[in-house]
């Protein structure tokens, strides 16, 4: 085999990430006080006692932090970490920047004096040096601070523990009110007053929540204020110096995130959008997170704009305090702004061990170099403590997120397939891993050593190759299995079913013609489609047709096969009204070449819609059609898929016949679990067997009412399928988006009869696994199908001791058998890094996996307990990791601040999202299909699409200069970012919309919809006009290539302010109190931040 | 009055009636002491051109349990007009319509010559036919060609108004909707599955619930055609279509690995067609015609597992018990034959195979039904084309000749009753005064049901004498039997065809020659065989000959005339003279020895047996040899070796089989050449003559025996 590889530079196993050096306290503004539990704390239903566990007393500290003597640490800190927003915060508002970077540099000195590693932005640290901790971002709580106002005695000190107790009720009250009652009191004193904002934004400054960076400064007192100060007054900020003593008295505490706020002040434009609350702000806090992982090389050139800080300063404006600035709150938009600046530009080399790759938003090329590509596997961490008291400890899951046959952009190649002949792949005798790049040959190349279970195994003769004088094969850079994380084994017949090569696997379209489908046009437009689509099965490679054959079943309440065979003048039809007892009626001529039989087929699809035109059969059957179609498979023989277009509740008397069990009232009942729960065992039996045969199987429903789509997917989730959904399906409304997914679903390449395994290094084990999929066993995944869209996630513990230096080693083997009906392996190895200190595990995580591996933990908890119980735990899991952090890597702050990990620190609006996600906090018109789908729906979503799904993109359109081709940035998903006189789109991955504010200009109206006036506009529109203009063409195509990212096509839906339909958009702005009682982003940190308390106290 | 004979005759060619005695004894001991009973051979619809059918209703007595119908040997007062039953003696007014009758103006039903009438009944709607061809696809593609052809042409043959149905089936049972157009469709069921006649309704699509969509309309007789229309079309408006659909039918097209036989789902299938008529048209004359061409190898029904290498069970199996499916098998068609004769639904079977196709295990399904029964090697001889064409021969006025659904019911004067019936027919049950304690064949009643018969159909019908010893009859009374046939005749009329008959009684001790003489040994022969062999269905084979053998020797104990220890001196009348000789063949023949038989085939004996009319019957129990020469007319010569000669040519017919044999001369003759001579054409018209005569009897019977013609090398 050659692969023309030119020898990769493997790097060496260094340290992955010598960026991180910077070590973010943050140390809480607020002050323990805070204890107060506000009952008016609707959403959380109040305080949860759960959440006190653990009170984590002692301020244990990242090494490098250590240094500084407690006291001082907590100024430094602060102060740094007040630097290290403002740098950050220029470096996202691009034009700021410079100003920050003033201001840094004045800041750095003091910084670097006091504490490195307080800084937030690993940027800003780098400068410093010293303290390899990572990246903190520290938040203090508005309430927090509040109380901090009060006691602004020491400067330095009072940050952090000042807050008399008073305040602290004060701060309890204000979670959940927007008010924030306290606030204004405890800030009013020092910084209100002079800044003198009234009514804009509250205080912003305030900003408890800011959560995110704010590291205290540690530094001097004076900084702290400076530092707070800056955020207060949003920009008026300013003058550190002068704000000093402000700082100190109010809500120095605050200590957003590090740069955050205040950057804003001075330099930077003033705040555009938001114009009417925070003018100011938004600047700000977009620099300050945004650096969070990565190396920040870039940050550190920046910075000199800290002296301008301190300039700044100058101008302290009157903070009227009151509320969390929502703007110094770590806002995702900014950390993926961040990171696609930061990260997008180079390929991301696997070679080195334990690196954590850009995140998902950021487009990025992998070059392969003994690691899968992230596009294959993420995992939560990428760190893995050494053992299982810190794992425990930590109570950061150890997931991977795998998607074994992702599809990978055009300019990366594919994975080569490896053919080692008859022997088959090459595997450890004992543990059967198959041959990766880190395996280790040994003897001088006669055996080699698992990388896995250490085994002792010979090399077979044939693969023999000697070993150059690093002990590495001379031919390592030839074989693919020995210098790269992704390839594939062409498998032997022992791989295969009964010891045959499997045949080509089909594809079984199987209609619903009961009155309803028929009605609806679905049945015509259907079988119109499909003559056409037929010619696009998926071929492999450069086949000229494809090897996947096609066979019919329409059904209502018996079901009719169809006979194709390209002899036959017409097609024929053969019912089978035994449903219960289903089989197949034919075999020869039901599973054909399209080529072949096209005639017959282009006949039968034109005659399908006119025989049951009349037809007023209303009952159908379910069961019945997947079994038929699995039977279909086993009498061909084959793998194999079915296409369901399905429109009603099964009633018909048969094995699998459901009732109508939809009921509301058991929303936050205990037996809310049943809604989710299929209604029969006969699925899960039937979705067993599938699974023997390969069949898997896609449902596209199209129902008019309840259908009980958690009893009728089990079988497509069974099987590593897709449901698929279009309530009161209208051919007129949603015939595109149909089609678009049904094309999609047909063309996709896809794996059939797929058997997914696991392995692992020693000392840690996959225990548990989330996905669309069947296991018979405790470690093999059993897929019927898999497409590239699907993805399993694997949780980890584990069962030894991990050692730092040989790290932790995956092996994902995928067995499947490909779209021509090739039998293959598929192997994805990944090193991960292993730590004894906890700060490493901190600073080596990934958030967006995090939450999915969160997101599908939650969704699979519903089925068993009662949802109220499911958002506590996640909760407390989340608020338990915070905790730990605060413990034992933060340096020692004021616990009134909130700490958190610069990787995680969108942790908990992520997490909110998850919590207010229609699964598990419905609002009155999710419907109980409608969960059940979701539910299912995100149990196979990679990173990226939990991502967009729980945190949705919003889209300014008409912000920036038509000209600009580029993707608009993002802006948070808030009520208060829309202005009306703008036009936004908002999308999740399944829901497109586009709002239009009352107040657009008339020109863009036209342009875009083609009416004169705003009140023209039809709402629930789901097309643009097709207008000749700049503006319309980018729009559209913005929502074209908006559709091409998603898996699902994305129906539009134009909805205008103050209409009626916005209530529906509103439901996305995630960062708001949402109508079914979901906290608001704001709230939910104060929640957070409370529990996390309540768990260090 | 003539001979006997011709008496006999006589009332054979009138009535389709030959009785074993013509004169009765008239007490139930001395009938007994008879040996032969009283019975008689009825072939109910035998060919009257000389009787056209009347067009109105019969008269029937007015006595609930006795109903008879008015007949000639009533008594009749014209003046009062009343008649009275020669059954019950009821008196019975006559009917308004009959006002104008006199001595001189009698209905022909009154009139002595008209013993037997048929009535057409007018009221009530008339069916049409219904055929629904059952086909088995299991076949080699020559014999599948084969089929698809005689099937295509037998459409040609049908009324256009009748209706056709088709059921295909392999491993899958498939019924074919003939009303569609364009996409051919069809309903499949599992081959293996026992089907209730209430599921296959469902499935079928038949028990719509009544969904009174237009309640205005009268439903009535429109729903009717509309449900059953989709399988059961008139051939007129889908011919085409089926013949396509023929066309079209393709081999069974799963895989049949080596060593294994083809899955056939024949129970299934058969159960299908069944449920499928008896939802649609209950109590409607309908003929299932089955096609297979091999045994059913799995489901309800199966006679013989899927492996090649366990062969189909044979007479040692079953004697052996080692007939695994056999009674499972038996059992299932007997339930489909009993709910296919109480709906008036008769079944065929065609079964064409080298090997066994279960007719053991299928046969009631004929032999209850009426269906017929025809077994060959293969679709493709003419053997089986001819015989199933013939199905479709008409009779002279153009009607098939086939009736359906019938019910015979037999009445009997008081001295009499009746003690059952052997024929193709099931009995209904039906209690009366007239019915016998004792069973002789299928009794226990009066009436049975003779789902399809055809002018030949013949019944064997058993009557015991009960009148006490010491109640004589008078000098010359008679006894009177009448047999009621309705049935629907093939022109979708309802007749009802009457036939009255009345015989002497003798007292057996004063009179015996006269009882003697009016012997019928070939009615009694047949009579006796139908009794042995329906014995024989359920007896051990050796019991059954010892019962015969002993009731022979009863006979001439009874009848001969001898001298004690001394053989030579026996004698027997004439009118028993045959008697003995029939029983001796009878004996040896396949209807009572299994010996060289299938188990198939001793079945496919027994069913032609039992419904085939007199003559044809002793063909069977006593071939026909005749010797051609040219010394002279043909000549009926014995079944033996010494009639084999060499300048002389046989012919024998078995009625399954005929065979002409060539003497060594002739052959040689034939072989040199000499037919082709013109000086030796009398050679030619002497080969010639037994072909000519075994064509006319191939053309006249059903089924077509074979012809198989050979000499000694």
């Amino acid at each position: 085999m050659n692969l023309n590889q030119s020898a990769p530079p493997v790097p060496p196993f260094g340290q992955p990430q010598p960026a991180y050096l910077g070590h973010h306290q943050s140390s809480y503004g607020g002050q323990p006080g805070s204890t107060t539990a506000p009952t008016s704390y609707g959403a959380y239903n109040g305080p949860v006692p759960g959440y006190q566990q653990t009170p984590p007393p002692g301020v244990s500290r990242a090494p490098p932090s250590s240094g500084a003597p407690p006291a001082s640490t907590a100024q430094g800190p602060c102060g740094q970490t007040a630097y290290g927003q403002f740098g950050q915060g220029d470096v996202q508002n691009g034009p700021s920047s410079t100003v920050q970077m003033q201001r840094l540099p004045g800041y750095q000195p003091f910084g670097s004096a006091i504490l490195a590693p307080v800084v937030s932005q690993p940027a800003v640290l780098q400068p410093y040096g010293p303290p390899p901790t990572s990246a903190q971002v520290t938040a203090q709580l508005a309430g927090m601070q509040i109380s901090g106002a009060v006691a602004p005695a020491s400067p330095p000190s009072g940050l952090g523990y000042g807050p008399p107790t008073s305040l602290a009720s004060a701060s309890g009250s204000f979670p959940n009110s927007g008010l924030y009652g306290s606030y204004p009191q405890g800030q009013a004193p020092p910084l209100g007053q002079p800044q003198g904002h009234p009514g804009a934004q509250p205080p912003q400054r305030s900003v408890p929540l800011q959560a995110s960076s704010f590291t205290p400064p540690a530094s001097g007192g004076p900084r702290m204020p400076s530092m707070t100060g800056p955020l207060l007054p949003g920009q008026s900020f300013g003058g550190p110096p002068v704000s000093q003593p402000n700082h100190v008295s109010s809500p120095a505490p605050q200590v957003l995130p590090a740069g955050t706020q205040m950057t804003g002040p001075p330099g930077p434009p003033p705040p555009p959008m938001h114009s009417s609350q925070q003018p100011g702000y938004q600047l700000q806090q977009n620099g300050s997170y945004g650096p969070t992982r990565g190396p920040q090389s870039n940050y550190g050139s920046p910075y000199p704009g800290a002296a301008a800080f301190g300039s700044q300063p100058g101008p302290p404006q009157p903070l009227p305090p009151k509320r969390l600035d929502p703007d110094a709150i770590p806002s995702p938009i900014q950390v993926i702004e961040d990171d696609r600046n930061n990260r997008g530009s180079e390929p991301f080399v696997t070679g080195v061990r334990g690196q954590v790759p850009p995140l998902v938003t950021t487009d990025f090329l992998v070059k392969d170099q003994g690691n899968a590509s992230p596009r294959y596997i993420r995992c939560t961490s990428y760190n893995i403590p050494c053992t299982s008291d810190m794992a425990k400890q930590a109570q950061v899951p150890l997931a991977a997120v795998i998607k074994p046959l992702a599809r990978l952009p055009p300019e990366e190649a594919s994975p080569y397939v490896v053919d080692h002949g008859e022997s088959g792949p090459l595997r450890c005798n004992r543990c059967k891993a198959y041959m990766c790049p880190f395996m280790q040959f040994v003897e001088g190349g006669r055996r080699f050593q698992c990388c896995f279970c250490s085994c002792i195994n010979d090399v077979p003769p044939q693969y023999f190759q000697h070993l150059d004088h690093t002990g590495k094969r001379v031919d390592a850079y030839d074989r693919p299995e020995l210098s790269l994380g992704s390839y594939e084994f062409l498998a032997t017949v022992d791989y295969c079913k009964n010891n045959k090569f499997p045949s080509p696997p089909a594809f079984i379209f199987m209609i619903d013609v009961s009155y309803n489908a028929i009605r609806s046009g679905l049945v015509r437009l259907l079988c119109e489609e499909l003559k056409s689509l037929l010619d696009f099965l998926p071929r492999e490679g450069g086949a000229e047709e494809s090897a996947v054959r096609v066979g019919f079943v329409t059904y209502n309440k018996v079901l009719h096969f169809y006979n194709v065979k390209s002899s036959l003048a017409q097609p024929q039809m053969m019912v089978v009204s035994d449903v219960g007892d289903m089989f197949v009626p034919l075999l020869d001529g039901f599973l054909v070449n399209v080529n072949e039989s096209q005639a017959v087929i282009t006949s039968l699809l034109d005659q399908i819609p006119e025989m049951f035109a009349d037809t007023r059969e209303t009952e159908t059957v379910f069961a019945p059609v997947i079994q038929a179609g699995m039977e279909a498979l086993k009498a061909a023989e084959c793998a194999g898929k079915l296409f369901l277009f399905h429109t009603s509740l099964p009633i018909a008397e048969a094995p699998g016949k459901l009732k109508n069990r939809d009921d509301r009232k058991l929303i936050n009942t205990d037996k809310e679990k049943t809604l989710f729960q299929p209604q029969t065992g006969a699925y899960q039996t039937l979705a067993k067997e599938c699974v023997a045969q390969g069949c898997c199987v896609d449902l596209f429903l199209f129902p008019n009412q309840y259908v009980d789509v958690a009893t009728l997917s089990v079988v497509p989730q069974l099987t590593g399928g897709s449901v698929y959904k279009y309530a009161c399906f209208q051919v007129e409304n949603d015939q595109e988006r149909f089609l678009s997914d049904l094309r999609r679903d047909v063309q996709k390449v896809v794996g059939f009869d797929a058997v997914m395994r696991v392995r692992t290094s020693t000392g840690i084990r996959a225990v548990d696994f989330f996905g669309a999929f069947y296991m018979s066993n405790t470690t093999d995944v059993e897929l019927a199908g898999l497409d590239g869209d699907k993805t399993v996630t694997v949780e980890f513990r584990h069962d030894d001791r991990l050692n730092e230096e040989s790290g932790a080693l995956l092996q994902c083997a995928l067995l499947y058998t490909s779209c021509a009906g090739q039998r293959r392996l598929r192997i994805h190895n990944l090193a991960l890094n292993c730590c004894t200190q906890l700060a490493d595990l901190y600073r080596n995580c990934e958030t967006d996996t995090l939450i999915n591996y969160m997101a599908k933990f939650a969704y699979r908890g519903v089925l068993n307990s009662p949802v109220k119980t499911v958002r506590d735990t996640l909760i407390t899991q989340c608020a338990q990791i915070l905790a730990c952090y605060r413990k034992n890597c933060a340096s020692p702050s004021s616990a009134g601040q909130l700490i958190l990990p610069e990787c995680m620190k969108l942790l908990p609006v992520y997490l909110n999202c998850v919590l207010k996600s229609d699964v598990l906090q419905p609002g009155a018109e999710v419907t109980t299909d409608d969960r059940a789908y979701v539910r299912q729906l995100v149990t196979s979503m990679d990173v990226a699409e939990t991502n967009v799904f729980f945190y949705p993109r919003l889209l300014p359109l008409t912000k920036s200069p038509i000209e600009n081709t580029t993707e608009p940035p993002a802006v948070r998903a808030s009520e208060e970012r829309l202005s009306n006189g703008d036009i936004y789109l908002l999308e999740n991955g399944l829901n497109l919309f586009l709002w239009v504010g009352a107040s657009v200009q008339q020109g863009v109206v036209q342009s875009l919809f083609g009416v004169s006036s705003f009140s023209q506009i039809t709402s629930g529109l789901s097309v643009l006009p097709v207008l000749d203009n700049l503006l319309s063409k980018k729009v559209r195509g913005l929502i074209d290539s908006l559709r091409a990212q998603r898996s699902r096509y994305m129906k539009l839906i134009v909805v205008k302010q103050e209409d009626k339909l916005e209530t529906l958009f509103k439901h996305f702005l995630v960062e708001d109190k949402s109508l079914s009682g979901g906290a608001s982003y704001v709230d939910f940190l104060c929640h957070m931040h409370k529990e996390i308390r309540q768990l260090l106290s | 009055m003539a001979t006997y004979l011709e008496f006999i005759q006589q009332n054979e060619e009138r009535d389709g009636v030959r009785f074993s005695w013509n004169v009765w004894p008239s007490s139930r001991l001395e009938a007994t002491r008879m040996v032969v009973p009283l019975a008689c051979i009825l072939t109910p619809l035998k060919e009257r051109p000389d009787l056209p059918p009347v067009q109105y209703e019969p008269v029937l007595c007015s006595r609930p349990t006795c109903k008879a119908i008015l007949n000639p040997l009533c008594q009749v007062d014209y003046r009062a007009k009343l008649w009275a039953c020669n059954f019950c003696f009821q008196r019975n007014q006559f009917p308004p319509a009959y006002a104008g009758i006199s001595e001189v103006n009698q209905p022909a039903e009154l009139m002595p010559q008209f013993s037997t009438v048929e009535y057409v009944i007018q009221r009530g709607a008339q069916s049409p036919l219904i055929f629904l061809y059952v086909v088995d696809t299991c076949l080699e593609e020559d014999d599948l060609q084969a089929l698809r052809e005689s099937l295509q042409m037998s459409l040609s043959l049908l009324p256009p108004d009748a209706l056709v149905g088709l059921i295909t089936f392999g491993r899958m049972v498939q019924v074919h909707e003939l009303s569609c157009e364009g996409i051919s469709k069809s309903y499949v069921f599992r081959g293996t599955k026992d089907l209730t006649a209430k599921q296959i309704q469902d499935m079928l699509g038949l028990t719509k619930p009544a969904v009174p969509v237009h309640p205005a309309r009268p439903a009535q007789p429109q729903e009717h055609p509309s449900i059953s229309s989709r399988f059961l079309q008139p051939i007129h408006k889908i011919d085409m279509n089926l013949t396509d659909l023929l066309g079209e039918l393709q081999r069974d097209p799963w895989p049949v690995p080596q060593g294994k036989r083809p899955l056939r789902s024949t129970g299934v299938a058969l159960s299908i067609a069944v449920g499928l008529l008896e939802g649609t048209f209950p109590n409607t004359g309908a003929r299932i015609m089955l096609f297979i061409g091999g045994p059913p190898t799995q489901g309800p029904g199966m006679v013989v597992g899927d492996e090649l290498k366990v062969p189909i069970r044979s007479w040692h199996d079953i004697e052996k018990d080692n007939a695994r499916f056999m009674k499972k098998a038996t059992k299932h068609y007997e339930m489909l034959a009993n709910r296919a004769a109480a709906n008036g639904h008769c079944v065929d079977i065609y079964a064409c195979a080298l090997d066994q196709t279960g007719l053991l295990e299928m046969k009631c399904c004929t032999n209850l039904t009426g269906g017929h029964m025809v077994m060959g090697d293969s679709f493709n001889t003419s053997l089986f084309k001819q015989t199933f064409q013939r199905i479709f021969s008409k009779d002279f006025n153009g009607n098939f000749r086939m009736a359906f659904g019938a019910t015979l019911e037999v009445k009997t004067s008081r001295e009499l009753k009746v003690a059952g019936a052997i024929g193709p027919c099931v009995s209904l049950n039906v209690k009366g005064p007239c019915v016998s304690e004792n069973e002789l064949g299928v009794g226990g009643t009066s009436q049975w049901k003779i789902c399809g018969l055809d002018p030949t159909s013949t019944l064997g019908i058993y009557f015991e004498v009960v009148n006490q010893h010491n109640a004589p009859i008078p000098q010359g009374g008679r006894g009177a039997i009448q047999f009621v046939t309705h049935y629907q005749h093939s022109s979708t009329q309802r007749r009802i065809r009457v036939t009255t008959i009345a015989r002497n009684w003798a007292d057996a001790q004063s009179q015996l020659k006269h009882i003697e003489a009016a012997f019928d040994q070939e009615a009694a022969a047949v009579l006796m065989a139908r009794l042995g062999v329906f014995r024989a269905e359920s007896e051990e084979g050796p019991d059954v000959l010892r019962w015969l053998d002993r009731q022979l020797i009863r006979l001439c104990q009874k009848f001969g005339q001898y001298t004690k220890e001394d053989p030579s001196s026996f004698r027997l009348s004439d009118s028993f003279s045959l008697y003995p000789q029939f029983m001796f063949h009878l004996r040896r023949s396949p209807f009572l020895q299994v010996f060289n038989n299938s188990p198939d085939e001793s079945s496919y004996y027994r069913h032609h047996f039992a419904r085939q009319d007199l003559t044809q019957s002793l063909i069977m129990i006593q071939p026909i040899l005749y010797s051609y020469s040219f010394h002279g007319p043909p000549e009926p010569v014995l079944l033996d070796s010494s009639s084999i000669l060499a300048d002389r040519i046989l012919l024998m017919d078995t009625f399954f089989q005929i065979v002409i044999y060539l003497g060594e001369t002739i052959a040689q003759w034939q072989k040199a050449g000499y037919q082709d001579m013109p000086e030796y054409e009398n050679f030619k018209h002497l080969l010639q003559a037994p072909l000519d005569d075994a064509q006319e009897i191939l053309h006249a019977r059903f089924p077509m025996p074979r012809l198989d013609s050979f000499c000694l090398k």
